[in-house]
């Protein structure tokens, strides 16, 4: 592990400096004009000094996304609308409810699926190929029929969040049901376990890795799903709020923000995830 | 017997389409579902109970398509569902057919643009860049961690950047595109890359191969598998990011703006439409991957045995 901190951390500030330069060189431009209407001269320090500071931007530097996220968070009272962190919550709570719902609905076809023969013949197949469908092209569609039922709000993000999340968590839990090799299922067969024995003493310890690894690609996937359902729906708070306002309005800061709230937000979820299945793994014991 | 069934069920199915579309309703409509359901239910389940290798393996599935199909025909026409709820399969077969020249137009600049566009550059760019991180062993372990990482970001969110950047056009759905299909790419190929044994390696070592000789020789065969794993991955990632990018503006023509502007305009039967198109070109997508794959990793356990 420790082996790889150097190389990463020689990755990151390469990718850093990538990002000053390209901000620089971007914003160009833009500063060249903007002084060349004020009829300054300035010189190379100044110039790049300019690039790095610009309202508008049409790639930030590292400092001032940063810069716009302290802002954004810290400063503003929680309950403002121009807080990011008021906007995170929303997406927030509709990704963790259709993460909930979905991994719910995803366990509990892979149950079926693993106890009925025909459902895993017929059904299976269809699962797998609804991988291959653009699932996100039907996010307006959910939004606008649900709001034809009049729901608004949390309910059809968390649905379409919940869609996104059902497909990993039931494959890998099929795979995982079906983990346990056949010794010990004749072993159970010996004792005359009943079905339900063999489940829940056998079926549901030998899934719990894949059950984590479909968790982690699940919640990455309900925070994608969170944040698209707001863009088409013309919503006024969110994550994907910010980024459709953003683009709207040029404010590049606000976008660069919103996604970097996402990215945080998506990654300390999936890492809450990672400790999860450490303490399981190390509760479960060595494995055999 | 089983083919019995399956006329029984299909007449069943037929005739009650038939009738609701004559206005059938009520209590007859729901013991006529609940009849044709009964039969439907038994079929898939004979069918999926009798063995069945290869294509006779296909019957299970395709019933049951069928059936949910034919349910949801006979649902939304009984009961009368209004069109912004779900309409029903023959009003967007219907749509499909008038709406075709449009549907073409769509395609052809989400998928056959920007999809192909920045599905080859991608995957191309981080293909190339795995290659220099197998050489550079430094490199590697600098950019695996960080590859595995973005898989737990929300890349699509990058859309409205890469649009302020690249024009409303399909230039800006290609490059969100390759953003979202770069780093699968990248991972698989390092990890494949990495998978050739030990032996083998020194085997080349042994007949003095160049480095260039043992990439070609030993370490692509073996990658071949996880290549073909990135490769069908980003598919369906590839047409998700046209569309979504297509969300943030666009020229008034391709999927994702077809989708959004007639949403609004509670077209619903169009947007299926177009959903139907976004399904089959991203299953058909998959499916000639998957069938490159069989073709090229022939000697592969996982598609000898398959």
């Amino acid at each position: 592990m420790s082996r790889a901190v150097l190389p990463v951390l020689t990755v990151c500030a390469a990718l850093v400096a990538l990002w000053y330069l390209g901000a620089v060189w971007m914003n160009w431009q833009l500063v060249a004009d903007a002084q060349a209407r004020a009829g300054a001269a300035p010189d190379l320090a100044e110039m790049v000094r300019l690039t790095l500071a610009q309202p508008r931007p049409l790639l930030p530097a590292p400092h001032q996304v940063v810069a716009e996220l302290w802002r954004s968070t810290m400063t503003l009272p929680v309950t403002s609308r121009r807080s990011l962190v008021h906007h995170a919550w929303v997406t927030l709570s509709a990704a963790l409810a259709g993460f909930g719902m979905g991994v719910a609905f995803g366990v509990a076809l892979a149950v079926a699926i693993v106890h009925i023969r025909a459902l895993e013949r017929s059904v299976m197949p269809w699962i797998v190929a609804s991988q291959a469908v653009p699932v996100l092209a039907l996010a307006p569609i959910v939004i606008v029929a649900l709001g034809a039922l009049g729901l608004e709000g949390l309910l059809p993000k968390a649905i379409i969040a919940a869609y996104l999340c059902f497909f990993p968590v039931a494959i890998g839990m099929v795979k995982g049901f079906r983990a346990p090799d056949a010794m010990a299922l004749d072993l159970m067969r010996t004792w005359s376990a009943s079905r339900g024995q063999v489940f829940w003493t056998l079926r549901l310890p030998a899934s719990l890795p894949f059950l984590f690894a479909g968790l982690k690609v699940a919640m990455a996937a309900a925070v994608v799903g969170a944040i698209v359902a707001e863009l088409p729906a013309g919503a006024q708070a969110g994550l994907g709020a910010r980024l459709l306002a953003g683009s709207y309005f040029g404010q590049t800061l606000q976008i660069w923000s919103a996604l970097a709230m996402a990215a945080l937000l998506s990654a300390t979820l999936v890492g809450l995830l990672g400790l999860a299945e450490r303490a399981v793994a190390r509760r479960m014991g060595p494995r055999a | 017997m089983t083919a019995l069934l399956a006329l029984a069920a299909t007449a069943g199915f037929a005739g009650l389409i038939a009738a609701v579309h004559a206005g059938l309703g009520g209590a007859a409509l729901w013991a006529g579902v609940a009849a044709a359901a009964g039969l439907a239910a038994w079929l898939v389940q004979r069918l999926g109970a009798a063995p069945g290798e290869g294509w006779r393996g296909l019957a299970a599935p395709l019933a049951f398509g069928a059936v949910v199909l034919a349910l949801w025909e006979v649902l939304v026409v009984g009961l009368a569902v209004p069109m912004v709820l779900l309409p029903a399969p023959s009003a967007i077969g219907a749509r499909f057919w008038l709406a075709l020249p449009l549907l073409w137009q769509d395609f052809v600049q989400t998928f056959l643009k920007a999809v192909l566009a920045g599905y080859a550059l991608g995957c191309g760019a981080g293909f190339a860049l795995a290659l220099l991180a197998d050489r550079v062993d430094f490199l590697r372990r600098g950019l695996l961690p960080l590859g595995s990482f973005v898989a737990a970001l929300p890349v699509v969110g990058i859309a409205p950047i890469l649009v302020m950047w690249f024009g409303f056009d399909w230039q800006s759905k290609a490059a969100v595109v390759v953003a979202m299909t770069f780093f699968p790419m990248l991972v698989n190929t390092v990890a494949g890359l990495a998978a050739a044994g030990a032996l083998e390696r020194d085997l080349l070592r042994s007949y003095a191969a160049s480095p260039g000789q043992a990439l070609w020789l030993l370490k692509l065969p073996a990658a071949l598998p996880f290549l073909f794993t990135a490769l069908k991955v980003n598919a369906p990632l590839a047409l998700i990011g046209a569309i979504v990018a297509e969300f943030f503006g666009s020229p008034t023509v391709g999927m994702g703006f077809r989708i959004t502007t007639e949403a609004a305009k509670l077209a619903l039967d169009l947007v299926w439409a177009e959903i139907v198109v976004a399904a089959v070109a991203g299953s058909a997508f998959y499916g000639l991957v998957a069938l490159a794959e069989r073709a090229a990793t022939f000697w592969h356990p996982s598609v000898r045995h398959g």
